[in-house]
């Protein structure tokens, strides 16, 4: 049984994968390919069924329906023990009673592996922390446990390491220091890592490739640059950084861009990033990232008439909300580079931007989903 | 930094005033309940196991000699039965944690919504007294009880042989008696253990067998030496079960110091046969706990 280990390899493969739990479906039907040596993440709110999918690659879960296959061998109802994968826990789940040499050699003994030494010597150098070998894992800070679990899982040399939220435990600081350190440590092993969180801007740091989920489905699969420059779906326009979404009307077509009357503005936007379902529908949501608005400079997209409601300074910009005429508060982030500073609360102005960074979503869908499910990122 | 010291000394300086003093309050009653009733009638006892008669003779009457010879000759008047104990009690032990350990495994892991019924059903025998439980256990194994009856059918057992006023009997009775302090801490020791622990076990390669020999096990460690500690300690020294379920073959050195007591009113053999008791289980807790590393663990 556990030979499959050693041998298997290659891609990761999702097949219409479903997970129900009575009548609630935590995954539903998902389907896709991670490609071997990849950085993956799965990110979501709670309860979107990321952690439920992971546990099934891990064989903690048995799928309802679906198929798992890495390479050509199916794994799906292989028993944990005998899945070339490993896992890093949210908590770590160190062995307590072991050191640490003995918990990051316990995978390898288990396999029947004598000479476990080397293995082990060479894995916490890798996590620089081949000082604390003979200790237990409760003499360790957070952020050394988490790297043995991450030690403990990589010597075994896995087709595919999954991490369920594993900076989930740590302070903002070393969260990012970890970042950091696990996506080297996964480009210097080059094993295909699978990574679950609900921290978008971890998963942003960390991922080649980034699959968006909710309610049990994927919204958009994609890299980091092209979830936030080309976001499909309202969820992930607001799920990954902040988004203004406008209520517009299709009136016509202006050479290749689609023409939207917003309010009585004319918005341009390229043919190509109108992602709304059906053209035929008039109706559509033309969306705006806040840095992308420019306050001072003329643009060919522009909405006039805001009145600024609040400003606050956060460092490297401004945010600055803006009620349109029609009610509405949109938010702009300026550089503070000196050009916004004149500006205060009450000043109307008119914000203008390029066609080419505004986007169009399906008309129909609920402007807020993905922006308030995340109360603990805050 | 300096700010912080500051304050933190200050605060210490303005509670200074109460602190020493409360803690030591609060270990008062305690204190003063174990000089009374442990350490005061424990020299009294000390001083006793050396006593010889008096020389008028009188039954119960007796002078201090610091006579140490009682102690060999306590033992060599009772050595038989005080292997008895130890042998019984080390056998009732392990039967008790080879009951216990699945059923507190079960309790911890799987029970479910059922963990608060079970538990109070572990503990539901200390509702009713010692001694009746070991009478009605010398029912249930009895000529006319239902495991007799059974034996019999399955011709395990002679028609003329039974069950009671055997080993055997003093052995389960004892089992049954101490049960609950075994499972208990048992239990207290496995539903600690977290289950993603136990998962990661099954991740890194280890079948359920190796997981239990590997990590469940030895995680629950301190429960199997707190459980086999509360039920050999008690058996060695019990007389109940021997007396109630035993014959004269199956005496135990409770048995030997309760006679010696209050039967042959020999106070110095029964006092040096309760020290001698003593530091044999104190001996053999000690090389135990020694051996078992439980400080390592935790």
């Amino acid at each position: 049984m556990v030979d499959i280990a050693a041998s298997t390899k290659g891609d990761l493969k999702l097949s219409n994968l479903t997970k129900a739990f009575g009548d609630f479906k935590a995954v539903d039907d998902l389907s896709l390919v991670i490609p071997e040596g990849s950085f993956f993440a799965l990110l979501g709110p709670s309860g979107c069924g990321k952690t439920t999918t992971l546990r099934m690659i891990a064989g903690l879960e048995e799928p309802t329906s679906g198929k798992i296959a890495i390479g050509n061998t199916d794994i799906t109802y292989a028993k944990p023990y005998s899945r070339p994968v490993n896992t890093v826990f949210q908590n770590y789940a160190l062995f307590p009673h072991l050191t640490i040499f003995e918990n990051v050699a316990f995978g390898l003994r288990r396999r029947g592996i004598k000479d476990v030494t080397e293995a082990v010597t060479k894995v916490l150098a890798l996590v620089e922390l081949g000082h604390l070998a003979q200790r237990k894992p409760v003499q360790l800070s957070g952020g050394q446990q988490q790297r043995i679990a991450v030690a403990r899982a990589i010597v075994n040399r896995p087709a595919l390491l999954l991490l369920d939220e594993p900076l989930g435990a740590l302070d903002l600081k070393l969260r990012r220091q970890m970042q950091i350190e696990l996506k080297w440590i996964q480009t210097e092993v080059g094993l295909t890592f699978v990574h679950v969180t609900h921290d978008q801007e971890e998963a942003m740091t960390m991922a080649d490739t980034i699959a968006v989920m909710n309610e049990g489905r994927i919204e958009q699969m994609g890299t980091p640059v092209e979830l936030y420059e080309a976001p499909r779906t309202v969820f992930v326009a607001n799920f990954l950084g902040q988004s203004n979404l406008v209520k517009g009307k299709v009136v016509g077509n202006e050479g290749s861009d689609l023409q939207v009357s917003v309010h009585g503005n004319k918005i341009n936007v390229p043919a190509s990033r109108n992602f709304a379902k059906d053209n035929s529908e008039k109706s559509v949501l033309i969306g705006i990232r806040p840095e992308k608005i420019s306050i001072e400079h003329a643009e060919p997209n522009s909405l006039g008439g805001g009145v600024i409601t609040d400003i606050s300074f956060v460092g490297v910009s401004t945010q600055f909300q803006i009620q349109m005429p029609w009610g509405q508060e949109l938010s702009v982030f300026e550089q503070n580079d000196g050009g916004a500073s004149h500006l205060q609360k009450g000043d109307t102005v008119t914000l203008s931007w390029k066609p080419s960074f505004t986007f169009a979503l399906d008309g129909t869908s609920d402007v807020d989903a993905g922006t308030s499910v995340n109360p603990d990122e805050l | 930094m300096a700010h912080v010291t500051v304050t933190a000394k200050r605060s210490n300086i303005v509670r200074g005033i109460k602190r020493p003093s409360t803690p030591y309050l609060l270990l008062l009653p305690g204190l003063a309940w174990l000089a009374f009733f442990f350490i005061f009638p424990l020299i009294n006892l000390a001083g006793t196991s050396t006593q010889t008669p008096t020389d008028s003779g009188e039954i119960g009457s007796y002078i201090q000699t610091f006579r140490f010879a009682n102690y060999i000759d306590a033992i060599s008047g009772a050595r038989d039965q005080f292997a008895r104990s130890i042998v019984y009690a080390l056998i009732a032990t392990l039967l008790a944690l080879a009951i216990s350990y699945p059923l507190a495994y079960a309790i911890a892991f799987k029970s479910g919504k059922w963990k608060n019924l079970l538990l109070v059903l572990v503990v539901a025998p200390f509702f009713t007294s010692f001694l009746l439980r070991t009478i009605a256990w010398k029912q249930i194994l009895g000529n006319e009880g239902p495991v007799v009856t059974v034996l019999r059918w399955l011709h395990l057992l002679s028609p003329q042989s039974g069950l009671t006023a055997s080993a055997f009997a003093v052995v389960t009775g004892m089992t049954y008696n101490f049960l609950p302090f075994m499972t208990l801490p048992l239990y207290a020791s496995l539903e600690r253990i977290d289950p993603r622990t136990l998962e990661a076990a099954g991740d890194l390669y280890a079948n359920a067998i190796t997981t239990f020999r590997k990590v469940t096990f030895p995680l629950s460690l301190p429960g199997v030496v707190a459980g086999t500690l509360l039920t050999f300690i008690p058996a060695a020294g019990d007389y109940i079960n021997a007396t109630l379920l035993g014959n004269p073959k199956t005496k135990m050195i409770g048995n030997v110091i309760e006679s010696r007591f209050f039967e042959i009113v020999d106070y110095p053999t029964a006092a040096a046969l309760s020290f001698l008791l003593m530091a044999a289980i104190l001996i053999l807790v000690m090389v135990y706990v020694r051996r078992a590393g439980t400080d390592e663990l935790v």
